[in-house]
């Protein structure tokens, strides 16, 4: 009973961006509606939850309408519901459920819960076709990830981040910056005008491991500012980003490039909200200039949190037959499936 | 008139039908459990008793707050969203009003409440008179003896009623004494079908502009305010 051209209505709630948008057959994006709370958690040096939970709420609806409206469809044309399941922050996340949920029940549509995840891979497949197999390198505030397909909605996360998200390491440097937030595109500006006049550490864990850590990195840096106030020296946060955006950099370029080549992949899919960050961007795309891995980064506006990204690989699951329950439930630790 | 009526604010969750403005189908739970998980199910069940399909709704009721912030959310995004979606109004009501509903007493004033932690109560004050219910007092936060103490000088007997558990019956028996009455246990759950009956006399509001009623801001935001008042 599936529709060959379905057509899909995606919601997207995970953390602070209330998103809606109309996708067909997974890679025809017909609207893409995201509402921002970025300048009202930045008074707050980060998102606080129950503050994004309540912009949701006031939000979803006028989100959803403006998505339905920009892409010109009505419930009628519609074929499912898609929405993020998880990983994200629970409060937020169930106000996207509970309206995907309404609006199944309301118009007798097939319900699909997406990972975030999954959504951020998929972002790609808005842009071009996959050629399997392919690795994903997903980096967000959240995530630090390598994850190898072979087949549409095949993940197997070969390395993972032990500690800290590069995002996060990105956020906690810009505060001991006294950058304002969010402070990860801050950093990477900065870094632009600086030079890696410091050495950082860059942390390859074991042998053959496509692991990542961060923590290390960002406690270093944060003792050297510690030490350079309490001595009075005047410190240089251009270099102090250049610096420390190469260690994060380093690191992630290499053990990428590793893996796609032990891997033996065709394409390399950069995915997540670290994705917009210039240098990784350019450096990736150094680095694999000279291999035959096709690399593709998204647009900077599928890099960040978006609800066109959920319909593209909620278009996977509804053709697999991968549709949820009316007891579908926000989970804020979903695995990757 | 069909009215799907919703109230997820605390841990009593009670869906109900009206078809034809007459109650067709209610269902209540008062579980400790997930209302995300319960609720869709909860209200499948209800329309499928009531033989109706979404289709045939033509308003939505949910109680607005105040209540658990979350459980809240998950009655308002899926009321919202349904109401929005079908294209049909939507009412929203004080869920300490729903409460204060249930009690059939005349003329007597009755205060519905939740406990809101650390002393903290949701209260206001209602009336029910040959008019209908009447609200005294707007529904509030702040602590159960100040509320309690504000009550003792109206000096006439005042109902009090409660959905959730609470450590209150000890403080309102010593602060008003022979004053305070307390509620049958029969009527001292929130039902469903009281909300949709309350909400076909009441005025639709637009669906994109329905919030919660917490009756309280978020902490970082009452510090961050804080903050700025010290700064001028
Ligand atoms: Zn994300």
């Amino acid at each position: 009973m599936t529709e060959a051209n379905e057509m899909i209505l995606a919601i997207e709630t995970s953390c602070d961006e209330t998103a809606a948008a109309v996708v067909q057959g997974g890679t025809t994006l017909l609207s893409n509606v995201v509402a921002t709370q970025m300048d009202i958690h930045e008074k707050f040096g980060g998102v606080v939850p129950e503050v994004a939970s309540r912009h949701h709420i006031e939000q979803m609806t006028v989100v959803m309408e403006q998505a339905m409206t920009e892409a010109d469809v009505s419930f009628d044309d519609l074929d499912a519901v898609a929405v993020t399941q998880g990983p994200g922050l629970v409060g937020a996340l169930l106000v996207g459920v509970n309206a995907a949920r309404a609006i199944a029940f309301a118009h007798d549509l097939p319900l699909i819960g997406v990972h975030h995840i999954a959504g951020h891979i998929y972002a790609n497949r808005l842009e071009q076709p996959f050629e399997f197999p392919l690795l994903s390198l997903v980096v967000s505030g959240g995530h630090t990830e390598l994850i190898y397909m072979d087949g549409h909605g095949q993940y197997d996360v070969i390395g993972e981040t032990r500690d800290d998200a590069a995002g996060e390491a990105y956020d906690k440097v810009a505060k001991a910056l006294n950058l304002p937030y969010p402070g990860g595109p801050q950093i990477d500006q900065l870094a632009q005008t600086g030079e890696e006049t410091y050495q950082f550490p860059r942390s390859y864990l074991e042998e053959g491991s496509y692991d990542f850590s961060f923590s290390g990195l960002k406690t270093s840096v944060i003792n050297t500012l510690h030490h350079k106030r309490q001595k009075g020296e005047s410190i240089d946060k251009a270099n102090i980003a250049a610096s420390f955006q190469a260690s994060v950099i380093d690191v992630l370029v290499d053990k990428t490039f590793q893996a796609a080549q032990d891997y033996g992949v065709k394409q390399l899919i950069v995915a997540g909200g670290v994705s917009a960050n210039q240098t990784l961007r350019k450096r990736l795309r150094d680095r694999f200039a000279d291999s035959d891995i096709a690399v593709h980064i998204p647009p900077l506006y599928l890099c960040t949190d978006n609800a066109a990204m959920i319909g593209a690989a909620a278009s996977i699951q509804y053709h697999q037959g991968d549709v949820a329950d009316f007891d579908l439930n926000a989970n804020p630790g979903l695995m990757m499936p | 008139m069909n009215v799907l009526a919703i109230d997820t604010s605390n841990q009593p969750l009670s869906v109900a039908v009206l078809a034809d403005g007459v109650l067709a189908a209610e269902l209540t739970l008062n579980m400790k459990r997930n209302h995300s998980i319960q609720l869709m199910p909860a209200i499948q069940y209800v329309m499928g008793q009531a033989e109706l399909k979404p289709a045939d709704l033509n308003q939505i009721a949910v109680a607005e707050g105040p209540g658990s912030y979350t459980g809240l959310r998950i009655g308002m995004s899926t009321a919202k969203s349904m109401a929005w979606s079908l294209n049909i109004p939507i009412v929203g009501l004080s869920s300490l009003k729903l409460l204060a509903a249930q009690v059939t007493d005349v003329d007597t004033f009755i205060s519905p409440f939740f406990d809101a932690r650390r002393g903290n109560v949701y209260t206001g004050l209602y009336k029910r008179t040959s008019e209908g219910l009447e609200t005294i007092e707007a529904d509030h936060n702040g602590t159960m003896q100040d509320w309690l103490d504000q009550l003792s000088n109206i000096n006439q007997p005042v109902i009090f009623t409660s959905s959730t558990r609470h450590d209150f019956t000890g403080m309102i028996r010593e602060t008003l004494g022979d004053q305070a009455r307390f509620v049958d246990s029969m009527v001292q759950y929130p039902k469903a079908s009281m909300l949709g009956y309350l909400a076909l006399y009441e005025e639709p509001i637009p669906v994109h502009s329905l919030a919660p009623q917490y009756h309280r801001m978020v902490e970082a935001e009452a510090k961050w305010l804080e903050k700025q008042e010290k700064g001028r």
